[in-house]
């Protein structure tokens, strides 16, 4: 498989799982590693994508999702989990099932100092607002990870968060337009 | 259905109008009320298994209405609010109004003041005016009421308008009182679902 085959091939196994779970709604901030999924979201029957300019309105969009009797995920950057902080607290206090989708920054290969911050804190962060947390590595481990957080947020009334490692997601670069590996 | 008074500052009294606004409601309307006063007012109207109040997630209320509003489009779905809170979220404001939904109604309860927290003021106190916001973010259906009788007209448009609607009314400072809706909100949310898709907690 080449590169480019390799890094479609887990974006698209996490919009087969979303598939298979019946996620109806995916509310996201823009991340670069997200690209294609959000695409095929947006183009996909059967699924809503909700743009939202800050991750909390996405916590509290996927909360009236249930409301409404639809599952949905939430897909974001590490550095957007800092915004999601107080609006957690919706869906823990009134366990709203939430599975969040993050692509990690400020790690392998960051290029961007301010972006260390919020991503080496970011799992932390997660895990004092009571998140369990699932690091992905590398793209064998994407379909079934997936599935676990949907599965657990759905069975639970719990929230997870899948890590999506900054060594599998790509890094990026100033010099190439800031694309990255994400170029595509 | 009451009268909708006036404090004597001659601005609208929130309490009588959110009353005359949810008065024999529909069984398809849906409300999430968002923290403080929104929710003692709606409580005070009449508790619903249809309302969903928030005591905390200040900013949440137009988004989550959203996402319901998005899941039910045959439901009508009010974000019943204040201006502190949609100034916290006017992320939320955008992000409804760009998602068109025409099921989608926002009432802003605007008092200009921030009243859980000792009355300081709001930005709309200051020259922010949140109906011409409104216009910007994408509304299609925008009411800026300021007297009874415009607010009374409210009570048959959320019935009727086609969505994203959004109505700023001006209502007194003066505090109406705290009616306490339950704040549990696992069983908020239980029951919220139980009425509207018949489902109940595994």
């Amino acid at each position: 498989m080449t590169d480019q085959a390799q890094a479609d091939a887990w974006r698209d196994a996490i919009f087969d799982a979303f598939q298979d779970a019946g996620i109806a709604q995916v509310a996201y901030v823009p991340d670069a590693g997200h690209k294609r999924l959000i695409e095929r979201t947006h183009a996909a029957n059967g699924m809503r994508a909700m743009s939202v300019a800050t991750e909390e309105d996405a916590v509290a969009c996927l909360a009236g999702a249930w409301l409404g009797g639809q599952k949905g995920a939430l897909l974001m950057q590490s550095s957007g989990v800092g915004n999601t902080i107080n609006m957690l607290s919706l869906a823990k206090t009134c366990q709203f099932p939430l599975p969040m989708f993050i692509t990690m920054r400020g790690e392998w290969g960051e290029f961007n100092s301010w972006q260390m911050q919020m991503g080496e804190t970011t799992q932390a962060h997660l895990e004092l607002s009571g998140v369990k947390c699932y690091r992905c590595e590398t793209p064998e481990d994407v379909a079934e990870t997936v599935r676990v957080a949907i599965d657990q947020a759905y069975n639970g009334n719990c929230q997870t968060a899948v890590l999506l490692a900054q060594k599998l997601v790509g890094t990026k670069k100033f010099s190439d337009g800031g694309l990255g590996d994400n170029k595509k | 259905m009451s009268t909708i008074e006036t404090k004597p500052d001659g601005l609208i009294d929130r309490r009588t109008f959110v009353d005359h606004l949810v008065a024999n409601r529909s069984d398809d309307l849906c409300i999430v009320a968002g923290l403080g006063s929104p929710c003692y007012d709606l409580k005070a109207a009449g508790d619903h298994p249809l309302n969903f109040y928030l005591y905390g997630a200040m900013g949440g209320a137009v988004p989550m209405a959203m996402g319901l509003a998005a899941a039910q489009p045959e439901k009508r779905v009010m974000a019943l609010t204040g201006d502190g809170e949609v100034l916290m979220g006017l992320t939320g404001l955008a992000a409804a109004g760009a998602e068109g939904l025409e099921n989608l109604i926002v009432i802003v309860l605007d008092n200009e003041r921030y009243g859980e927290t000792g009355q300081q003021t709001t930005h709309t106190a200051r020259g922010v005016n949140l109906a011409q916001t409104a216009i910007g973010l994408g509304y299609r259906a925008i009411r800026d009421i300021k007297t009874q009788d415009e607010a009374a007209e409210l009570h048959d448009w959320i019935k009727t308008v086609q969505g994203p609607a959004c109505a700023v009314v001006k209502i007194s400072a003066e505090a109406a009182g705290m009616a306490l809706p339950p704040q549990d909100g696992v069983y908020l949310k239980h029951r919220f679902r139980e009425r509207l898709l018949g489902v109940q907690p595994r």
